[in-house]
């Protein structure tokens, strides 16, 4: 039997190896889909506690989807500003990003 | 009220919004400055609107958007810093040359979003309030082609801003779980069968998210980099007025739907506060570039607005109502003389500001009251604001609090006398001649330096007006 507390594990597994990406990764687009896993891991909260909790309700579907929506328009900005800076510097590793003092 | 009439302030800035973005388009390449023009004028007729909104507390959309005198003191807020800003960035925004429709429009999105942020009542709206700010701050961070620093800075804006987002987000689900509801107003009720772990979890959570907004140590370490590669007029806009949303939304967040564990959150707000007073206030003092050292002073200055949350009073809310409000003013006034030196020179280094007195003695005055604001010098009104959140803390038993932040209000006073010292005791270069500034900049500083001055000599109707807005806002 799936319970509440298998989609909270779920939920927190995804969001760790999203931070760790997006902490551990050098790739800017690497980092960017890091992020994308821990907002996923949210929608995951979201539903399952909507789904067990208050199955009669649908705020946390309603928030998930203004989630995803969200997420979209921030990873389109996210990509565009990698691309931006692609081509003054021929790169997307963030090491290299030292130009101010990080 | 229906809630047509109840939401005209955002519809009118949304449309300003869009407005801005059709003109751009369409009006000629060479006449596009007036766009400026016709942003400012917008905002003033948006502001002059809020008037009329001082005393309604209403809610709309079952609870999703509060609009209360609290909101909309922090809207005349934004609305005033949106003004002064597109005021002092005409020339700015003229010498970039293009995209001068889009950039005003984003600084009115932004202002939008802090406005949402503000008035925010569901966690749904305060996550889209945020989204719209930060998004916004992302493009205009980055505003800069060709500029390495500029493009630097909108990257690094982007990624440590999402990944904060994402950090506040999951806080938010899990305050949703445990309480079984989005409603800021109802989160108590659903929250009171004492502290359960998730409910800690998520309060952390949370309160690390928002860290990162409003830049307090140990999550600070994005806004030096992103203040000094973003455009001088976008850094102002960022330092002074995405700052006060963030704690506009974190004040009601903590006060009004998690009281059930002020307990815990006070000392993890307390230690933020006293580790972001010190670390910014110590860090700023080997800062060259003006832009850095105002910087780290303005991580600081969020460790003294900490304070008042610390506090947990309606007293507490009153001093960040009125220290958000001054150091808004005193910011933007330090800003817009550094936009307009940036203008003249093209330099942002503290040892080009050599013998600045001489050379503009209105632009060297501005910034010497700006700075003796922010460090909280008596009779500007910087001193009667921190006295206000000095002695919010005092009266809950903070005492060593108060001590640590006036011990650092002192040692701010040293590195803002570095940048003193260097405008009125250094020698103009050889070749400098006095510095003609527009009216627009003048204007501006003028503006700043009134407001600075008048609320330090006689607070008191601000100060009336943030504690009647504070003890309305305020549960007990």
């Amino acid at each position: 039997m799936i319970t509440l507390y298998h989609y909270l594990i779920l939920g927190g597994f995804l969001f760790c190896i999203g931070l760790y990406g997006a902490l551990a990764k050098r790739s800017a687009v690497a980092v960017l889909m890091g992020i994308e896993l821990m907002l996923n891991a949210v929608n995951i909260n979201l539903l399952a506690f909507n789904r067990f909790l208050n199955p009669g309700d649908v705020t946390g579907h309603v928030f998930a989807i203004f989630v995803i929506v969200v997420a979209a328009a921030e990873v389109a900005v996210g990509l565009a500003l990698v691309i931006n800076i692609y081509r003054d510097r021929m790169t997307t590793q963030l090491d290299d990003f030292d130009w101010l003092k990080w | 009220m229906s809630a047509v009439s109840l939401l005209t302030i955002e519809i009118a800035t949304a449309i300003l919004a869009i407005g801005l973005l059709v003109i751009g388009l369409i009006v000629p390449k060479d006449q596009r400055q007036g766009i400026g023009y016709l942003a400012t004028f917008g905002l003033i007729i948006v502001f002059a609107l809020t008037l009329l909104y001082t005393n309604v507390q209403e809610t709309v959309f079952n609870g999703m958007y509060i609009i209360d005198p609290y909101s909309t003191f922090f809207k005349q807020l934004f609305l005033a810093a949106a003004i002064l800003v597109s005021v002092s960035s005409f020339d700015y925004v003229k010498r970039l040359g293009y995209n001068q429709g889009e950039f005003y429009s984003l600084m009115v999105f932004a202002t939008l979003g802090m406005m949402m942020l503000a008035s925010a009542g569901d966690l749904i709206s305060l996550y889209l309030g945020l989204e719209l700010m930060t998004i916004t701050f992302f493009v205009l961070t980055a505003y800069r082609k060709n500029d390495f620093k500029s493009s630097e800075a909108g990257i690094k804006y982007v990624i440590l801003g999402a990944m904060s987002s994402a950090i506040l987000l999951y806080g938010l689900s899990l305050i949703y779980g445990v309480s079984g509801t989005t409603v800021i107003g109802e989160i108590a009720k659903g929250l009171n069968q004492g502290a359960q772990p998730l409910e800690l979890l998520g309060m952390i959570f949370i309160l690390v998210g928002f860290g990162f907004k409003v830049s307090a140590a140990p999550f600070h370490m994005w806004s030096p980099d992103i203040y000094e590669g973003a455009p001088t007029p976008v850094t102002a806009f960022l330092a002074v007025a995405s700052k006060a949303a963030g704690f506009a939304a974190l004040v009601r967040l903590l006060v009004i739907a998690l009281p059930s564990l002020q307990s815990s959150w006070v000392v993890i707000v307390m230690v933020l506060s006293a580790l972001t007073v010190i670390f910014g206030n110590f860090v700023a003092i080997p800062q060259t570039n003006i832009k850095r050292l105002l910087a780290y002073s303005s991580i600081a200055q969020a460790g003294y607005l900490l304070f008042g949350l610390v506090a947990y009073s309606a007293l507490g809310v009153a001093a960040i109502l009125f220290h958000s409000l001054l150091y808004v003013f005193a910011n933007l006034g330090a800003f817009t003389v550094v936009i307009a030196f940036y203008n003249k020179t093209g330099s942002d280094e503290i040892k080009d500001y050599t013998g600045l007195a001489r050379r503009s003695p209105l632009m060297a005055a501005v910034m010497l009251l700006s700075l003796l604001s922010l460090a909280g010098i008596p009779p500007l009104a910087g001193f009667v604001s921190k006295f206000y959140l000095f002695t919010a803390i005092i009266d809950q038993g903070y005492i060593w609090l108060a001590f640590l932040g006036i011990g650092m209000s002192m040692v701010s006073v040293y590195y803002y006398l570095i940048v003193i010292k260097v405008m009125y005791m250094g020698e103009p270069p050889e070749d400098s001649e006095p510095m003609k500034l527009p009216v627009s900049i003048q204007a501006t500083l003028y503006a700043t330096m009134l407001v600075s001055l008048f609320f330090g000599i006689y607070p008191a109707p601000l100060t009336d007006l943030a504690l009647s807005v504070a003890k309305a806002f305020f549960p007990f």
